[in-house]
């Protein structure tokens, strides 16, 4: 267990948790046999967190997080995300649900690799009541916040692997989604593509307020978040009075 | 507010595009099947289309009982003499009744170019024999003279046979026939023949009885054929039987149709069986080699549905293009034109 000097995190009573769960659950079945992946996890995100999932490979944190973005479904326990049960909703209800609500940055950028920068950009737009000259300006606004307004009309494999990463943290956040959620956004880069990716991450929950869960093994990209919790076969381990919790270094 | 079809059309088109040498064998496949069945149709088409137009309505033709073809046919003399003097046969302008009595002969005759041996037929016609066809006119030169040694060949023949020009002599039954003119029957059946005088053939192919006969009825109406048929049958002497001559051409050549729609049909079927499997392991590789793109469309929102409509869509894009490219090349077939006039001349195809 790792011991990072400071501040312990504190909770204010009068805000409500964005996210909220308790003794959540979850286990894939492989053959005729039950792998169990959490137990009993128990944990709250705040509005406004940015918080790392770390732990070694294998210990549930991708899981942890498709259960909180809402793309995969838990065995048991309560999961609400800004007030609603997430695990009550049906398929399509939860589909309409991500769009609106999460934003998803991924390790392999997963852009489409038909599409230009702009229209990868434009993708989840398409799910919103937005006319054609919205999305336009929504898009080239995003893209110009990330730093490229001039590859717009570029392929992804036109484009550095850092490039295509901000491509997918500008498709993320177009749609103004209440909660980010990535999972190794910088496990395939170098680290010059990786400090800029994080510090873009830190400006977005530091400027714009947003709620971030990053899930990584890197201690370095861990630090660029607020808070770490750590996980190990499936348990949050336990800090005293503190649910695991730890307070890294403010950024310098 | 979130629509099912919100995954934009270019994704489907610039996915098909990106695959391009499986997308265009597989539309190439598709169209294959499109172009074999659109072709079979057009060739079922012509054929009747030309059989339609062999025929006069207010014409009958009078074969022997039973004979399916005039080649098989055979009416004697006698015969041919009641029939024509039967009240329902039309009087010409001249007073002359409107019957020709036909001699059919095959004949083998070179091609131009390969200057293989081909099926041709011969009709020796009687003088109301050209009047009885409206339908055919004079391109080239002049009618044969009656009674001489005198031929005229139909468009398809004067295009397709050597020595058939107009002044060209051609050997058959042991005689030289000079080629006076070409008619031009209207892309009927009577294009592929050669026509010449009823006796003068039949002296040379050594025939006493006639083919068949043309007789233009008095009246189109029903009535009139079947009283001329009711005294057909009741006289012992006439082994004959009637039939119009529309319907004559379209029955002698419904088994050539048959024929062509069941193999267009078989083959329109298996082609269609390698095609669809064809597009099925395409599909199946298009979504087994996206499914990472599949689980990125789902967890930024895009619904069960609209990931189906969006592989729905590929594939029908697929399908279209395919048939599409099908039509285009079934649709240059008309430009190819086969002689399948009737039976006698399926050599020709
Ligand atoms: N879809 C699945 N089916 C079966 N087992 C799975 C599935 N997803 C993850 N697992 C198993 O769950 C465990 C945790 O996986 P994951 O959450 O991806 O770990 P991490 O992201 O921490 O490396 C692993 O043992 C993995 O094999
Ligand atoms: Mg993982």
């Amino acid at each position: 267990m790792e011991e990072l000097p400071g501040r312990k995190s504190e909770k204010t009573a009068a805000t409500e948790a964005l996210v909220k769960i308790r003794g959540l659950a979850k286990s894939y079945r492989r053959g005729d046999q039950v792998v169990p992946v959490l137990s009993d996890i128990s944990l709250d995100i705040m509005p406004g967190d940015f918080t790392a999932l770390m732990g070694p490979s294998g210990s549930g944190k991708s899981t942890l997080l498709n259960l909180i973005a809402g793309i995969d479904k838990p065995d048991s326990g309560e999961l609400r995300v800004a007030g609603i049960d997430i695990t009550a909703l049906g398929e399509s209800e939860l589909a309409d649900w991500r769009a609106a609500n999460v934003g998803f940055i991924f390790q392999f950028y997963n852009l489409m690799p038909v599409l230009t920068a702009f229209e990868n950009v434009e993708l989840p737009l398409m799910l919103t009541g937005l006319s054609r000259s919205e999305r336009r300006a929504r898009v080239e606004l995003t893209l110009d916040a990330v730093g490229l307004s001039d590859r717009l009309q570029h392929y992804p494999n036109e484009l550095s692997g850092g490039q295509q990463q901000r491509v997918a943290i500008a498709r993320a956040i177009v749609t103004d989604p209440t909660l980010l959620v990535a999972d190794e956004p910088t496990g395939d880069l170098d680290r010059v593509s990786a400090a800029d990716v994080l510090a873009m991450m830190q400006r977005l929950n530091a400027e714009l307020g947003k709620t971030i869960i990053m899930v990584t093994h890197d201690a370095n990209a861990a630090h660029a978040a607020r808070k770490i919790i750590h996980l190990d076969k499936g348990e949050i381990l336990a800090q005293p009075g503190d649910k695991g919790e730890i307070l890294p270094e403010p950024p310098s | 507010m979130a629509s099912a079809t919100a995954i934009p059309l270019s994704y489907v088109a610039r996915n098909l595009w990106t695959r391009r040498l499986t997308t265009a064998l597989t539309a190439g496949g598709l169209a294959l099947v499109v172009w074999v069945f659109a072709t079979v149709l057009m060739l079922d088409a012509g054929l009747k289309q030309t059989l339609v137009t062999t025929g006069e309505h207010d014409n009958i033709v009078a074969i022997r009982r039973g004979s399916e073809t005039e080649i098989q046919s055979g009416i004697s003399r006698t015969q041919a003499n009641i029939i024509a003097s039967h009240p329902a046969v039309a009087l010409g302008t001249d007073g002359e009744r409107m019957v020709s009595k036909e001699t059919v002969v095959l004949i083998s005759l070179k091609k131009t170019g390969a200057g293989k041996p081909s099926n041709v037929i011969i009709r020796g016609v009687s003088a109301k024999g050209m009047t009885l066809r409206p339908q055919i006119r004079l391109a080239q030169g002049r009618p044969f003279r009656p009674g001489s040694a005198e031929i005229m060949v139909g468009s398809s023949i004067a295009r397709g046979f050597e020595g058939t020009a107009v002044g060209d002599t051609l050997h058959f039954a042991q005689r030289d026939w000079t080629v006076s003119g070409h008619f031009d029957a209207g892309g009927s059946g009577f294009d592929s023949e050669i026509w010449g005088d009823a006796d003068q053939l039949m002296q040379a192919f050594r025939r006493i009885g006639y083919s068949s006969m043309v007789v233009r009825l008095a009246d189109a109406g029903d009535a009139t054929l079947e009283q001329l048929r009711g005294d057909i049958n009741a006289d012992p002497r006439l082994t004959n039987e009637i039939k119009r001559e529309q319907v004559f051409y379209s029955d002698q050549s419904r088994a050539l149709s048959t024929f062509i729609t069941i193999l267009g049909l078989t083959l329109t079927a298996i082609f269609s069986i390698g095609a669809m499997i064809g597009a099925m392991i395409t599909m199946y590789a298009s979504v087994s080699s996206r499914v990472a793109e599949i689980g990125t469309l789902r967890a930024l929102g895009f619904r069960r549905s609209g990931v189906l409509y969006a592989f729905m869509a590929e594939s029908l894009l697929l399908g279209l293009a395919g048939g599409l490219i099908g039509l285009a090349f079934a649709s240059l077939m008309q430009f190819a034109s086969f002689s399948t006039t009737n039976f006698q001349t399926f050599a020709d195809l």
